[in-house]
């Protein structure tokens, strides 16, 4: 058809950077935005060892800005009821610290940031779980968000749909550790450690983790839960309570999730055409490593579905890809037929 | 104080304002049960102490034996027998035809209306700027209010009532909407209600992971959820319940209760118990709920008693005393 062949407007790509070495390597690789967060309980990837203080935000914004590239800050946990003052200085912070935008899910959160910093560009944090345009104009309408990004629940077509009928600007996720849970709305970490994405920005937390050698074999605890055991020969992953092996009906299987990715590079061009306005890559938990070839990959792969080129995915992208897919596995989550 | 919120058994409390009665919501029911039993689950509850019960299909808008012209007649038939009836939307929204159905249930004036997301927010929002008088909506457990400055948010829009997050540590319920000090709404002060009883929501999907067991496509499922009444026990590989696979909807194996917890709940301005449908004997439930909350009953006694109704989990309330949720409740 005609329309396919003339470029699109290029959608942004996000990167993680839980690092300012990884920040400089997005940047280096072809990043139009990275975002970060802060060293606290403010942002959903509160891990020891990573993420910025205010010097090392301070050295990152020069660092973008110098290549003409933006600053995201994450502020995307729900403040604490006994004390919101840290989640409204971290909105303080990113405002002076020349952040562009900021991710935001706790609309106790958005009202400050509207009425204390309208300047400052609000995105609508994935742990909102605005899951419908109406649901984001209603954000929009009272919070002033300029884009929303989008929970990894919905079909191609709802996200089509979804664009058309929001004037917001929105962000999908495009690669990464895949939440199989609507974010914003799972309670499965803190059901076990006491620790969730919404009140301490972590999931399944390292802290909770316990490895044991039995006879049965190599045991992973979450807490008292035991989350999967490995045969002497199987490969180890990281005990996210979702993806652990469990019991159904006599049946031992991943019977949530499997460890597992998730890559929409085989329907990017469809989701630029649709409009979206920018692609987001998880992992601000991973390696500078990590964050340099998957940008690279997605760069590439960004400009040529938005050049008006037939589009294929190109062997080497998902070569480069699955070397850093969780449990070496791809999927396209959402946009899957089983799960429609 | 809204002299809806105090009916008791069908007659309006007048001594509402030095009146320290709790009031007791039935929950949505979250599991397909089949027409005759939900009926029947139904009918028994008429004749129960709870003073308000919430209808509607919150979790999988595929679940077709009750429609919402079959809530909303069910919604009338309890009405009659003096209950308050609130609709609920659905937790997870994501297409327009779920859409409508919120816009449908929101846009009603019969019945108050919980919301589930923030879909409905804007519905209800656009509502109540448009008919001030209607029903005040009460902001759903899925909604996501773990402090004052975001309740003072949504209390303006319409809210009457607040159901708090279920991880949130009820002393946080408490300064969140502090009984000395509460955030008000058009109709007054926003009422407190926590869950206070039954297998947890802790977490939805797109991925129905029913059908998934059961090798199925979620739109060619077989409507596989109507074969667990409580949902699909999934255990841990060294046999302890874990979790419950319910259609698109991960629940706790255990219950959560706070029949034990009643000088914190007073304390955190707690006005409301939420309890959540299963089975076993749920009617002798919500006697016991109302026996140790708004009688004399001793807790203790309650909790050996519950042991006994044949539910289908352990008794947890960890997430009440902020501790992991899993966490037994204190013998």
């Amino acid at each position: 058809m005609h329309a396919e062949a003339a470029p699109r407007r290029a959608p942004q790509l996000v990167c993680p950077a839980g690092s300012l070495r990884a920040l400089q390597m997005a940047v280096d690789a072809g990043a139009d935005a990275v975002y970060l967060g802060l060293k606290d309980a403010t942002n959903a990837r509160n891990f020891a060892g990573l993420n910025f203080d205010d010097a090392q935000v301070r050295q990152g914004v020069r660092y973008a800005h110098a290549r003409g590239r933006e600053v995201l800050m994450a502020l995307n946990t729900y403040a604490d009821a006994r004390d919101p003052a840290p989640w409204q200085r971290a909105v303080d912070r990113a405002a002076a610290l020349g952040a562009d935008a900021l991710i935001v899910a706790d609309i106790a959160v958005l009202a400050y940031a509207r009425d204390h910093h309208p300047q400052l560009r609000r995105h609508l944090s994935v742990q909102a779980s605005a899951t419908t345009w109406e649901a984001i104009e209603f954000y929009r309408q009272r919070y002033g968000i300029q884009r929303a990004v989008l929970p990894r629940v919905l079909t191609l077509s709802q996200v089509q749909h979804l664009v058309r009928h929001t004037a917001a600007e929105v962000e999908v996720f495009g690669f990464g550790s895949l939440c199989v849970m609507v974010e914003g709305r799972c309670a499965l970490s803190s059901y076990v450690t006491g620790q969730s994405p919404n009140t301490a920005g972590v999931c399944s937390p390292p802290s909770a983790v316990r490895w044991d050698e039995t006879p049965r074999g190599v045991e992973a605890r979450l807490g008292p839960v035991l989350i999967d055991r490995y045969a002497p020969d199987e490969p180890r992953g990281y005990p996210t309570l979702c993806k652990g092996r469990f019991v159904v009906d006599g049946e031992r299987d991943y019977a949530i999730e499997e460890p597992t990715s998730l890559n929409t590079l085989a329907i990017l061009p469809q989701l630029v055409e649709a409009g979206v306005a920018a692609v987001k890559i998880e992992g601000r938990q991973r390696s500078p490593s990590y964050v340099a070839e998957v940008t690279k990959v997605w760069r590439q792969a960004i400009d040529h579905a938005a050049s008006g080129a037939r589009y294929t995915v190109q062997p080497g992208w998902n070569t480069s890809l699955s070397r850093w897919a969780e449990g070496q596995q791809h999927t396209l989550g959402a946009y899957e037929r089983p799960w429609r | 104080m809204s002299p809806a919120l105090r009916v008791v058994s069908g007659t309006v409390d007048d001594r509402a304002d030095e009146d320290p009665r709790f009031g007791i919501t039935i929950g949505p029911l979250q599991y397909w049960w089949p027409r005759e039993r939900l009926l029947a689950f139904y009918a028994d509850i008429a004749d129960t102490a709870a003073d308000t019960v919430v209808l509607g299909e919150a979790v999988c808008s595929r679940r077709n034996e009750f429609k919402t012209d079959d809530w909303l007649a069910l919604a009338r038939d309890l009405a009659a027998a003096g209950k308050r009836v609130v609709l609920a939307t659905q937790a997870l929204v994501m297409s327009e035809a779920e859409l409508r159905t919120v816009r449908r249930l929101c846009e009603q004036d019969g019945f108050a209306v919980e919301a589930g997301d923030a879909s409905a927010l804007a519905v209800l929002a656009r509502e109540h700027a448009a008919r001030p008088g209607r029903p005040p909506f009460v902001i759903g457990p899925h909604v996501n209010v773990y402090s004052r400055a975001a309740l003072a948010e949504l209390a303006p829009l319409g809210a009457g009532t607040w159901v708090a997050p279920i991880e949130l540590a009820i002393d946080s319920v408490g300064l969140a909407n502090p009984a000395a000090d509460p955030v008000s709404g058009p109709a007054g002060p926003v009422v407190t209600e926590v869950f206070a009883f039954g297998r947890m929501p802790l977490a939805f999907s797109a991925r129905c992971f029913t059908a998934r067991h059961h090798r199925l496509n979620k739109d060619a499922c077989d409507f596989r959820c109507r074969d667990d009444a409580d949902g699909l026990l999934l255990a841990t590989e060294d046999g302890e319940p874990f979790l419950v696979l319910n259609g698109i909807q991960t629940q706790s194996a255990a219950l959560h209760c706070l029949i034990g917890d009643r000088a914190a709940a007073e304390a955190a301005g707690v006005q409301r118990l939420r309890l959540s449908p299963s089975s076993g004997d749920f009617a002798r439930v919500v006697a016991l709920f109302d026996a140790v909350f708004n009688g004399v009953a001793d807790a203790r006694e309650a909790l050996r008693e519950l042991a006994t109704l044949g539910l289908p989990g352990a008794l947890v309330d960890g997430f009440a005393r902020r501790r992991a949720g899993l966490e037994a409740v204190p013998a």
